[in-house]
């Protein structure tokens, strides 16, 4: 079980980058070897993960964007699984 | 029919190398430097491929590094929004070379090795290279950057899984190929010195699995299997012109590295037509997309979907006809083209050791040394 500080902010883990495709319309993850094709749902998560936000914050901005209040557990989920495969890491 | 978005493309910036490894992937007709796009034609041709949809780039050779314009290759593609991987052999690797590839915005690097013993690995390579792959690891770790290695399995370095998967492991890698030799080009025109023995494959297999065990947690490996020894084909490139595509260093664009072996198809070159019409309209692009090409007993097999009937340049360059059943296949009417060599291969050698001890490796035909005549030569292409 992943703890979720207040100020513990979140990034992508080098050297995974986030891409919007215009040939296909979506957001993708691009890391060694690997591309992910992402939901608007996983897309959005992931691009907030700029090194300048936390896992609360990034639930807070999700539930004003998409005008609702019960994000959290889906959200953390997603983001707990983004953590085991190396996708992001909470910043030093 | 419908056409998939591609996913990667590898950019055989030059067919060039310092090493002369007798299975490489290259063709045995290698291209001159002379033939090689210039920058700007690359340039064009990762412009193209970003607006199809390519999100990959694999900057590969011969030796990519070889090319003095390499850095800003990478950089233009770094702006076209690939993540940019560069296969590379790790000779002429040096701290500044490094720091260049760095910032220019290298994502990934792949170093190939060809064993855990000195020794051994120059002799395979034709070169003397495994010292300077060592300090290359060390430079691209320290330079943050992800270190990949791959090395090719045969007969002269399968007992050597675990020894080499320990070397990778204290070297720095974080993801290791182990790719048992496929026989296309070089490596078909030296399968009698490569192919393991059956013996040699389990014991092998046992050790990935002792190593993996072992080292799980610190690095991935990933072993490509033996398609000789399997009963059903490998689903080659994920099929033929649907994830990825390979440019030649004169701009022809093939759906996977060996398709050029094919030659009763014409591939086009981006200096004749764009990227987009070769992978969309191209007549050796649709040759294979989708299943109606299929000669049986691919078109009514269920494992159709799963393995697209194998390899089209296996069932070319085995049973001479690229629509046919990969002859991997246990059901291929040309499948004794496999269970021949191997029967024979193994009734001959009931000991794993065929290498006479005073020599490190047989007879190769090195890449771009070997002449059609049997003479060899000395130059580096």
């Amino acid at each position: 079980m992943i703890a979720w500080g207040q100020r513990e902010q979140l990034r992508l883990r080098s050297p995974a980058r986030l891409k919007f495709d215009k040939a296909r319309q979506t957001d993708m993850l691009l890391l060694p070897e690997r591309v992910v094709n992402l939901n608007p749902t996983a897309g959005a998560i992931l691009w907030l993960c700029d090194g300048t936000r936390s896992a609360h914050q990034i639930i807070g901005e999700l539930e004003a964007k998409y005008n609702q209040s019960n994000l959290q557990e889906d959200v953390l989920e997603f983001l707990t699984q983004a953590i085991e495969r190396g996708w992001i890491e909470k910043c030093p | 029919m419908s056409v998939s978005i591609p996913y990667a493309l590898s950019a055989e910036i030059t067919h060039r190398c310092p090493l002369h490894c007798a299975y490489c992937s290259n063709p045995v007709e290698l291209a001159k430097r002379e033939h090689e796009l210039s920058t700007q034609e690359w340039i064009r041709v990762f412009t193209e491929a970003s607006e199809l949809g390519v999100v990959q780039l694999h900057l590969t050779g011969g030796e990519p590094l070889m090319r003095p314009d390499v850095d800003q290759l990478i950089r233009q593609a770094r702006e076209l929004g690939f993540f940019v991987n560069v296969i590379t052999s790790g000779v002429g690797v040096t701290e500044k070379r490094m720091q260049q590839l760095v910032d220019a915005g290298v994502d990934s690097m792949q170093l190939s090795i060809q064993a855990s013993e000195p020794g051994l690995a120059d002799a395979i390579a034709g070169s003397r290279a495994h010292e300077f792959k060592q300090k290359t690891a060390a430079l691209i770790r320290e330079a943050g950057i992800p270190l990949h290695m791959n090395v090719v399995l045969h007969r002269q370095n399968i007992h050597l899984v675990e020894e080499i998967i320990e070397m990778c492991v204290s070297w720095g890698a974080i993801r290791l190929e182990l790719a048992n030799t496929q026989y296309y080009g070089w490596a078909l025109l030296n399968r009698q010195h490569l192919l393991p023995t059956r013996a040699q494959l389990a014991a092998a297999e046992e050790a990935f699995f002792r190593a993996k065990a072992r080292f799980d947690r610190q690095i991935e490996l990933i072993w490509v299997l033996p398609d000789y020894y399997e009963d059903f084909p490998k689903p080659c490139m994920g099929g033929w012109g649907e994830i990825s595509m390979t440019v030649t260093p004169d701009g022809t664009v093939l759906p996977c590295t060996a398709a050029s072996s094919i030659h009763t198809l014409t591939f086009e070159s981006v200096k004749e037509r764009s990227l987009e019409w070769i992978w969309r309209e191209s007549a050796a692009f649709n040759s294979f997309r989708g299943f109606d090409w299929m000669a049986e007993p691919c078109r009514s097999c269920e494992h159709r979907f799963r393995d697209f009937g194998g390899c089209r340049c296996q069932a070319y360059l085995l049973a001479g006809d690229a629509r046919q059943a990969d002859p991997v296949c246990q059901w291929s009417p040309h499948h004794e083209l496999i269970s021949d060599i191997l029967s024979s291969l193994n009734q001959d050698h009931d000991e794993p050791s065929v290498t006479a001890p005073h020599r490190p490796v047989p007879s190769y035909s090195y890449r771009g040394r070997f002449k059609k005549n049997g003479g060899m030569t000395g130059d580096h292409i």
